[in-house]
């Protein structure tokens, strides 16, 4: 099966070279028999590349100890659930998976675009063979062949890391590749459009559903992320501002930026050139992402091992952003816009600043990632910056784009008028001020958490007056029943209500966030019956009991278990347990460093998160590390609505939503403003 | 003044805000990254940089490391093969943390020649590449 997969690739490598070049020949001379010839090349190097992540899964369920890479990733005591994932948990098996999955996003990209942008596909068909036929090059050329053997065959193979043994990372790399991959769509659009020259309102909507498909994608794994680090790496938090996460919120915050700008294209013909820029750069920061995982140039705890993969990534990075906007360049006159900015107080104008915003927070991230390899560049000394750096600037900023989330949205486009503004403003301002002023009276004295809250109320009573407007409004145009107004109101007008859920999403993420600033800490050596006491930020005193250790042996791990009986002001709530957990071999011997297994009790209020660090001298005699983390479940729920949300927008059928959300959405308003 | 005005000054508002906490951050929080070796090199130059905050990238030196469970204390050295510097550490150091494993240590070098750490940080160069058996 080895050789079918080594095989498979070299015919994806050459089916891609062939369809890269077809596709760009053919466009550009408009020969009909090369351009099919390119979306077959497509099709068959997904097929092609299919066959092979078959081959690599064959070997790894068959234990194929001679097959490097299942040698290094699975061994015979790993659980099936994970000897699945180990397909993408090393470097070279996750080029595979990425290689994979573009040519599918290519492929389904031939099936489905509709038929009035077929002109484009040409070019998107060699934009995705040539991003493909790179990744299959890495594996062929950069020593990252996943079908690689050894000399010999090991009894046993090494086994995954137990930290990638949690059920989250099952599903968070994929989700987060996918992510990344299907950036790659919309910049074959963007390309495929400039090289065409079909700078019309089109080619938008083509690529914006698939943006929309990619941001989906990357705000999912991001959330996915966030848990996984949470319950498994068991330093108390979800996102630590490291390299990594940093590589993968780059690209989310400038589709993110370009979700709202496009808009403005639509509707008033203006912002082409940066909508352009903002795609073309949301793919460039995905390789650079890739490439900064990858290479080792950037230390982080994430890190693949070096290797000089990264290499191939800076020089595919640096050719790709050079060819993108030499096209981008030679374009440029064909992008002027068809309108100016009227007002201040318009909608294009506080979309304007929401991008800007955005851009300004993704350069501060990119700048912050970067900064040891800048400061070591012009002064020769290596200088970091960590977590402190990262909230001291976003926060802020961050802070700034949450009260345009409210502004936005209600805010006439062209030029706001005083009586528009009093109408959609003064409901949702008092709702925040109250917010503010009951935070204040509880005793609230953390500025930014604040004014996140209260931020979070104005919006929130945004949404909530646009949806009962709009409901009003059915419901006495169509004598509708309220809840059917409000059913209708959604589905009829799922892009701009799927989008207030987002924001509603967003919002409950903010104030999750928040609540990290009222996080307590403790640490403490405890023996059997004794306990430790943590005040929660509401108040209550939490006592621990420890009540003792067990160790026993379960499928390919060792577990030292400590159970605590936690009580809230006197009252018992249960017990927790948390666990040290040593994997071993076929044979019993220890492999890999033992790893965490925190245990944790949420409500909606607060998490109680338990570490046992250790035991003394083997002892009964434990250390342990008792946190408070207020409103973390909230992250969880904050980040389904948003992907909820983004779901609703993009839920496909009836019609054109440019024209429905006119029709709809102007009649909602005439009526409204009755 | 038109609008388009009033946007570029709105515009250079939020970017000059952008770049302002920018470099007030770097400033606030920035922190010298150094091995031990570029470490003990500054130092015989310039004295300042005795309780300074700073990272020490460097590896453990194999057998230094004693844990004191009971009192949570972690002493051990490191070494990039250069200089060498005693490290005690307060607290619980990272699962990954062994006795020949690369670490960043955060924390303050004094005068008595011994970096007090406030964040121990171990880099698992086989976090996602386990190295096979040979």
């Amino acid at each position: 099966m080895t050789v079918l997969g080594g095989l498979c690739l070299w015919l994806a490598f050459l089916l891609g070279v062939w369809g890269a070049l077809a596709g760009f020949v053919g466009g550009w001379q408009g020969r009909r028999d090369l351009q099919e010839s390119a979306r077959h090349a497509v099709f068959a190097m997904c097929a092609t590349l299919f066959v092979a992540v078959a081959a690599l899964e064959w070997a790894l369920f068959q234990h194929d100890f001679n097959v490097e890479y299942v040698a290094a990733y699975t061994s015979r005591n790993l659980p099936i659930f994970y000897t699945w994932s180990a397909l993408y948990a090393g470097q070279k098996g996750s080029l595979l998976f990425w290689a994979t999955v573009l040519s599918l996003f290519g492929s389904l990209a031939m099936l489905l675009t509709a038929r009035r942008h077929r002109a484009l596909l040409p070019y998107v068909a060699g934009v995705v063979c040539t991003v493909a036929t790179f990744f299959v090059s890495v594996m062929l050329f950069g020593q990252a062949n996943p079908f690689h053997r050894l000399a010999y065959t090991p009894l046993d193979g090494n086994g995954l890391n137990p930290q990638l043994q949690n059920p989250g990372m099952v599903f968070h790399p994929p989700m987060l590749y996918l992510g990344y991959i299907s950036i790659t769509i919309p910049f074959a659009f963007a390309i495929a459009a400039l090289l065409s020259k079909r700078l019309d309102a089109d080619w938008l909507v083509a690529i914006r559903k698939w943006t929309l498909l990619s941001w989906l994608f990357l705000s999912i794994g991001i959330c996915l992320g966030m848990w996984w680090a949470y319950v498994e790496l068991g330093w108390g938090g979800y996102w630590a501002w490291d390299p990594v996460e940093n590589a993968s919120l780059l690209p989310w915050l400038t589709m993110t930026a370009f979700l709202h700008s496009v808009m403005i294209q639509e509707k008033r013909g203006m912002l082409k050139k940066w909508n352009l820029a903002l795609i073309i750069g949301s793919w460039l920061l995905s390789i650079f992402g890739t490439f900064i995982t990858r290479s080792g140039v950037i230390s982080s705890v994430h890190s693949f091992t070096q290797s000089n993969v990264g290499y191939f990534f800076l020089f595919f990075l640096i050719a790709a952003a050079t060819a993108s906007f030499a096209v981008y360049a030679n374009r440029l006159p064909l992008l002027e816009a068809e309108a100016r900015l009227e007002s201040m107080v318009s909608r294009e104008a506080s979309f304007l600043f929401n991008n800007l915003l955005f851009v300004g927070i993704a350069f501060s991230v990119l700048w912050g990632t970067l900064f040891p390899i800048l400061s070591e560049l012009v002064q020769g000394t290596k200088v970091t910056v960590g977590p402190p750096f990262f909230n001291q600037v976003n926060i802020p900023l961050g802070l700034a784009l949450l009260g345009l989330t409210g502004i936005g949205p209600l805010i006439a486009w062209r030029r706001a008028s005083i009586s528009n503004l009093q109408r959609q403003f003064a409901a949702p301002v008092t709702v925040g001020v109250f917010t503010a002023l009951v935070l204040l009276v509880g005793g609230m004295r953390d500025g930014y958490a604040l004014m996140a809250i209260a931020l979070g109320g104005f919006v929130v009573a945004t949404v909530v007056q646009e949806f009962a407007r709009g409901a009003r409004a059915r419901h006495r145009q169509y004598g509708e029943g309220h809840a059917v107004a409000l059913g209708r109101l959604l589905a009829r007008n799922r892009r701009r209500y799927g989008g207030y859920i987002v924001h509603t999403g967003i919002v409950i993420l903010f104030i999750a966030f928040a609540g990290m600033a009222f996080k307590t800490e403790t640490e403490a050596t405890l023996r059997p019956g004794e306990s430790a006491i943590l005040k929660s930020p509401y108040g209550w005193t939490y006592t621990f009991t420890h009540l003792g250790v067990s160790q026993y042996d379960a499928l390919n791990r060792q577990v030292t278990a400590a159970t605590l009986e936690i009580a809230r002001n006197g009252k018992r709530l249960g017990v927790l347990t948390t666990e040290k957990r040593q994997h071993v071999d076929g044979f019993g011997r220890p492999t890999f460093q033992p790893s965490t297994e925190v245990g944790i009790r949420s409500d909606l209020r607060e998490d109680l998160y338990v570490v046992l660090a250790g035991l003394v001298n083997g002892t009964e005699q434990a250390v342990f590390r008792f946190t408070i983390n207020p409103l973390v479940w909230w992250v969880w729920y904050g980040g389904m609505i948003v992907a909820l949300g983004g779901l609703i927008v993009m839920w496909p059928g009836g019609g054109s939503p440019a024209v429905k959300r006119t029709q709809a959405g102007y009649a909602v308003r005439l009526v409204g403003e009755q | 003044m038109n609008a388009g005005t009033k946007f570029a000054i709105g515009a250079v508002l939020i970017v000059g805000s952008v770049g302002y906490l920018m470099a007030s951050g770097v400033k606030q929080t920035g922190q010298y990254f150094l091995t031990p070796s570029e470490l003990s090199q500054k130092i015989a130059v310039d004295p300042s940089f005795y309780n300074v905050g700073m990272k020490v990238g460097a590896r453990v030196v194999s057998g230094s490391v004693t844990r004191d469970m009971a009192a949570q204390t972690l002493r051990f050295q490191v070494t990039d093969g250069g200089a060498r510097y005693a490290v005690v550490y307060h607290g619980l150091p990272p699962d990954t943390f062994n006795d020949s494993v690369e670490v960043v240590v955060e924390g303050r070098l004094h005068k008595d020649g011994v970096i007090y750490a406030t964040n121990v940080l171990a880099k698992c160069g086989s976090r996602y590449e386990a190295v096979p058996k040979a």
